[in-house]
């Protein structure tokens, strides 16, 4: 498992102020979902977490570690402990199933040809998806691609999981069994994640701990139960009447 | 007031102007810091050999057909023209050896890598300009993979050396064409055709020729890498990366030529 921490994070893009000084620390095993309206950075921030985006200013530890002063070597041996779950799955167009889960264990580490074959169909049992491991990801549904994108997240059980919007564009029932899916994986790998979304079912489902974010600024932090019987107004209106269905127990 | 609107569009003109003249330097400064990071990687282990391997596999492939075609009709049509004038000048049997000259020296290697450049800079700049919009390359990336060298390394390497073997078989093809076209109006024989190109043909002809095509295969795959890399705005960015490695490689390659004859007609005049 691993410790998160964010420390006075900016990031602008031009005039634009994304994130604006944002602090925040997630512990070891935690679920924390980060919410906020489009356009809030909410994507920057977990892409600056793994360093994908350079923040202008800040810090961010992974493990005690200051990522962003890390030679490429040492960053990549952090993200071998790290998993992200893109919004459009990013599965390679030019690979079939099997490569795209594959390819991560090839490049990294020193598994026999069996035993990438074997973690290949381990991890697509995992997300019930064991008959597509020769399809190509054009022959996948939306929330066909969101699994194997999941699958390919999980196949090096990392440490730390950052999912970007995973259940956007897909139906009520996909969203419940993907949401299902991340806490069963959650249990399974003790992994650390940290969930972006706007969708309340999947956040009822796994959020240990929530996030806000407004205006480039952590607006509100801690727990989803609060958080929903807030009297604040911006929170009121955004936690419409999904928030009624969920507490009404329609998710279970 | 019509002063006015004079005044208002020349402003407008000199903002797009000024545009323009940005992203050209911005293009130029792009490309050069892109070309230092790939000699940066390239001789950096681990080598990608087999993926370079399957590149070069897939771009020739994907590029025989075309080359082939326009390659025999290149010493065709270029035999057909000449031979009237060569006549006329009493110089009918130095046809074959001036066709020679001509493709094996400049038509052969600068028209085969246009001719890549269109299908193949056009191509790479598509397909990573489509794995960049769709964080492809971020999932690469953050897979603890780099992806410049993955991507970027093995094309660049895979065009700078197939692009001579295209063209050596390109200069083949257009020789049979020139054959074909001298032949069914002399009535020349393949023994006699070949010996006017052996005499015609040399050494110093060819290696300039052939070698100047790796800086030409060079230019095609970094132009496209470079652009599809570094697409932007979605799928249109897709569109504006597959269309401006197009032509700023059919550009560059021109350019290079140019300087490249310069330099080869100094080196051996000598």
């Amino acid at each position: 498992m691993a410790e998160v921490e964010v420390r006075n994070l900016s990031k602008s893009f031009g005039d634009s102020v994304v994130l604006d000084n944002i602090s925040l620390k997630i512990n070891e095993g935690e679920n924390v979902v980060v919410f906020g309206r489009s356009g809030t950075g909410k994507s920057v921030l977990i892409k600056c977490i793994v360093k994908l985006l350079e923040p202008d200013s800040g810090e961010v530890f992974i493990e005690g570690e200051n990522i962003l002063l890390l030679s490429e070597n040492k960053l990549n041996e952090v993200r071998k402990q790290i998993g992200f779950l893109f919004q459009g799955s990013a599965l390679y167009d030019s690979m079939s199933v099997r490569e795209n889960l594959a390819f991560p264990l090839i490049r990294n580490f020193n598994f026999t040809t069996k035993e990438v074959e074997a973690k290949v169909k381990s991890s697509l049992e995992k997300v019930s998806l064991e008959d597509s491991i020769d399809k190509m990801p054009a022959e996948l549904s939306g929330g066909m691609k969101k699994r194997i994108g999941l699958a390919r997240t999980i196949i090096t059980e990392p440490k730390l999981i950052l999912y970007d919007e995973p259940t956007t564009g897909l139906d009520p029932i996909t969203t419940k069994e993907i949401s299902q899916l991340i806490v069963e994986l959650q249990k399974d790998l003790k992994t650390t994640s940290i969930v972006v979304t706007h969708d309340l079912i999947c956040a009822k489902i796994i959020a240990s701990h929530a996030v806000v974010l407004k205006d480039g600024k952590i607006k509100y932090e801690g727990n989803l139960e609060n958080l929903v019987s807030t009297s604040d107004p911006f929170l009121r209106d955004f936690f419409t009447s999904d928030i009624l269905e969920v507490k009404n127990g329609s998710t279970k | 007031m019509n002063s006015a609107k004079t005044n208002s569009g020349t402003t407008q003109n000199l903002s797009v102007s000024g545009k323009r003249l940005t992203e050209f330097f911005q293009t130029v400064s792009g490309l050069f810091l892109f070309t230092i990071e790939f000699f940066k990687k390239v001789f950096i282990p681990p080598y990608e050999f087999a993926e370079i391997k399957k590149h070069m596999d897939e771009l020739g492939v994907k590029t025989l057909p075309i080359v082939s075609v326009t390659g025999f009709i290149i010493g065709l049509v270029l035999a057909m023209q000449s031979q009237p004038v060569m006549i006329r000048f009493g110089a009918g049997s130095f046809l074959p050896g001036m066709v020679a000259l001509s493709v094996v020296r400049e038509l052969g290697p600068v028209i085969t890598a246009l001719i890549f450049a269109g299908r193949v800079s056009s191509g790479i700049g598509a397909e990573l300009g489509s794995m960049r919009v769709t964080e492809q390359i971020d999932a690469m990336e953050v897979s603890a993979i780099n992806p410049f060298r993955f991507l970027v390394v093995t094309r660049v390497v895979a065009c700078t050396f197939i692009l001579p073997m295209l063209t050596i078989y390109v200069i083949f093809i257009a020789l049979f064409g020139s054959f074909l076209a001298i032949f069914l109006s002399q009535g020349i024989s393949f023994q006699l055709y070949l010996n006017a190109i052996v005499h015609s043909v040399e050494f110093s002809d060819i290696i300039p020729g052939i070698a100047k095509t790796f800086f030409f295969g060079f230019i095609v795959g970094i132009v496209g890498a470079y652009k599809g890399y570094n697409t932007e705005n979605g799928t249109e960015g897709v569109g504006k990366a597959s269309t401006s490695s197009v032509v700023i490689s059919s550009l560059l390659i021109l350019l290079v030529d140019m300087v490249l004859v310069k330099v080869t007609l100094m080196i051996w005049s000598n």
